[in-house]
């Protein structure tokens, strides 16, 4: 098999992001939410490689830690948007009929709402906390996932495979769940990776507005929000966690497009 | 084809009605209340003034009366009043609403003229140096988180090289310039925020012109058009170029309500006073109204914004209006 080059840049930037949050510990020796205002605005130094914020916190730790917000809001949010999808997705291409045209009309509706307008105020009401933040955005992404597979099962339940599993007297949802997701799964895992960027995204962008993770804990996008007030003063706190950003959501959107040529619809008759 | 705008209408009722629907829940199915925040705020407020208050403004009532209230208000284009300030929440929208509406049809037009072409050459020069890079620039522009860019942006311009202003529409003495002077300020003041939130799309056009353009080349007709004899550039520029332009109706149709929701990032970094600043400030303040009244207007808006771009597909592509359907 060719080796894809695409996903193998992918990988590595992913996986070494996962790495590096996962055993954020056992790199950096410093304490992410450790306060040295002696230590406040240093630029990099070999003590501190990215420099310190203006509390004195070793810049290269909080972002290693705030990976992990990164990390753990892109699988959960990711996940719940896939649960959501599949459910409904499945059930409007399955059965068709009145179902399927009130699901799709659901879907309409929540694509006339600009998602970061529906978020910022789902948000404003039940308050700004991780937990809250995973929630907010899987409940808005799941659109993409439930088109995707509906239009997979429409294209998959006239075929034969289908029938004989109905021969056999298989129900409904083993139908569903055992033969048909699996066989339409290609496209959403796509869409899941890609997915993955986007929730990062999304979590950086409200953390940074103030309405997502909350200081003291460290997250990308909370970073920033520091980088502002220090523009002009502190280039790296302003350059590092952006550029954390853009590789790890790069990395994901590279592994997307790789696994994406690996499901060549090409291969469909 | 008044026919079909008439049926599009139509088909937008369910939808409207659905967006009022998830518009009033969303807001009043969260366990936080607005006289919470400001009984919280300030210590002497009473039990008994806050349920004054949460009388005044009817959150006493059932959750189902204050939505037919609500509805029936809004069928009189009312959408309420602000809980911060007391005033029309259509009012406070409207006038906020020009700048916005012209910083997104400036970036629109931004974004189509830098996406188009890229697209076309990178389509046209597949795989050529060209392409290559385009395509870096895309998988690039995708990953940049564009509140970073406006940062970057803003210290090296503004704070570095002190170029541009960092915030704002105008400058202190804006009243005293000429005509002249007035747009060049404003244009200094609205280049960078034009910037940032046309970025956002250009990435995803430029690629989805890229691919419509491919897709077109391919077809039969275009090799019919080589083969009698045409010239690569009428091929390319009357046959292959106005099919693939037809998808790209609809896509920026579509990135409507991305171009709106970003608004609330460029505009709050920017302090510009447009529809997005105004929702940033009506969520941190909890004000129920306005922040109902935006999302019902944003969501309406990118309904209106959808009906327009089929109904210009339709005009553009008679084979739609035949068909009748999508």
């Amino acid at each position: 098999m060719k080796i894809n080059k695409f996903i193998v840049f992918g990988s590595l930037i992913v996986g070494t992001m996962c790495v590096s949050a996962i055993f954020a510990p056992a790199i950096s020796k410093y304490d992410p939410a450790g306060v040295n205002l002696e230590n406040a605005l240093m630029p990099p130094s070999p003590a501190h490689i990215m420099g310190t914020d203006s509390l004195g916190r070793d810049l290269f730790t909080r972002m290693i830690y705030g990976g992990r917000v990164s990390l753990s809001v892109g699988f959960v949010a990711v996940g719940i948007a896939v649960v959501i999808g599949l459910v409904l997705g499945s059930l409007a291409g399955y059965y068709g009929g009145w179902i399927d045209s009130v699901i799709c009309r659901f879907i309409d509706i929540m694509l006339c709402f600009p998602a970061f307008f529906l978020m910022l105020s789902v948000i404003a009401m039940v308050g700004p906390n991780i937990f809250n933040v995973m929630v907010v955005i899987g409940l808005t992404s799941w659109t993409g996932v439930a088109r995707l597979i509906r239009a997979e099962i429409l294209s998959l339940k006239e075929r034969e495979f289908v029938e004989a599993a109905r021969a056999t007297g298989a129900s409904d949802f083993r139908i569903i769940v055992r033969h048909l997701i699996p066989n339409g799964i290609g496209p959403v895992l796509v869409s899941v990776v890609l997915g993955i960027a986007g929730a990062i995204l999304v979590e950086a962008a409200l953390s940074f507005l103030g309405l997502g993770v909350q200081p003291p804990t460290a997250s990308w996008g909370n970073i920033l929000t520091e980088a502002k007030s220090t523009l002009g003063i502190a280039w790296w706190i302003t350059v590092f966690p952006g550029l954390a950003i853009l590789v790890t959501v790069l990395g994901y959107n590279l592994l997307g497009e790789g696994l994406r040529e690996r499901f060549n619809p090409h291969r469909k008759g | 084809m008044v026919n079909y705008i008439l049926r599009r209408l139509l088909g937008m009722i369910p939808v409207l009605f659905g967006i009022t629907v998830i518009t009033f829940f969303v807001i009043h199915l969260s366990p936080g209340k607005p006289t919470r925040l400001q009984a919280e705020m300030s210590p002497r407020m009473t039990l008994d003034a806050r349920e004054k208050i949460e009388r005044l403004l009817g959150l006493d009532k059932p959750v189902y009366v204050q939505y037919t209230d609500w509805i029936k208000r809004l069928a009189h284009f009312n959408l309420g009043r602000s809980f911060t300030d007391d005033r029309p929440v259509w009012d406070k929208i409207a006038e906020r609403l020009p700048i916005t509406i012209s910083i997104n049809l400036l970036a629109i037009l931004v974004i189509f003229l830098v996406a188009v072409p890229i697209g076309i050459i990178s389509a046209v020069k597949e795989n050529s140096i060209f392409d290559r890079i385009s395509t870096i620039f895309v998988f690039t522009g995708f990953a940049t988180p564009d509140f970073w860019l406006a940062l970057l942006l803003m210290s090296l311009f503004g704070v570095y090289l002190g170029w541009l202003p960092i915030s704002g529409i105008k400058s202190v003495d804006f009243e005293e310039f000429n005509f002249i002077e007035k747009i060049f300020d404003l244009g200094r003041h609205l280049m960078l925020p034009i910037f940032i939130s046309a970025f956002g799309g250009l990435a995803g056009m430029s690629r989805y012109m890229r691919t419509s353009m491919l897709e077109v080349l391919n077809k039969d007709f275009i090799r019919t058009a080589r083969a009698k004899g045409l010239s690569e550039k009428a091929v390319i520029y009357k046959h292959a170029l106005r099919n693939a332009l037809l998808p790209f109706i609809t896509i920026i149709g579509l990135s409507i309500p991305g171009l709106i929701g970003g608004s609330v990032i460029f505009e709050s970094i920017f302090s510009i006073p447009g529809v997005g600043k105004l929702f940033f400030e009506a969520v941190m303040a909890r004000d129920y109204p306005l922040i109902m009244g935006e999302l019902l207007f944003v969501a309406v808006l990118t309904l209106l914004g959808n009906l327009l771009a089929d109904v210009m597909y339709a005009v553009v592509d008679p084979r739609i209006r035949a068909s009748g359907n999508k």
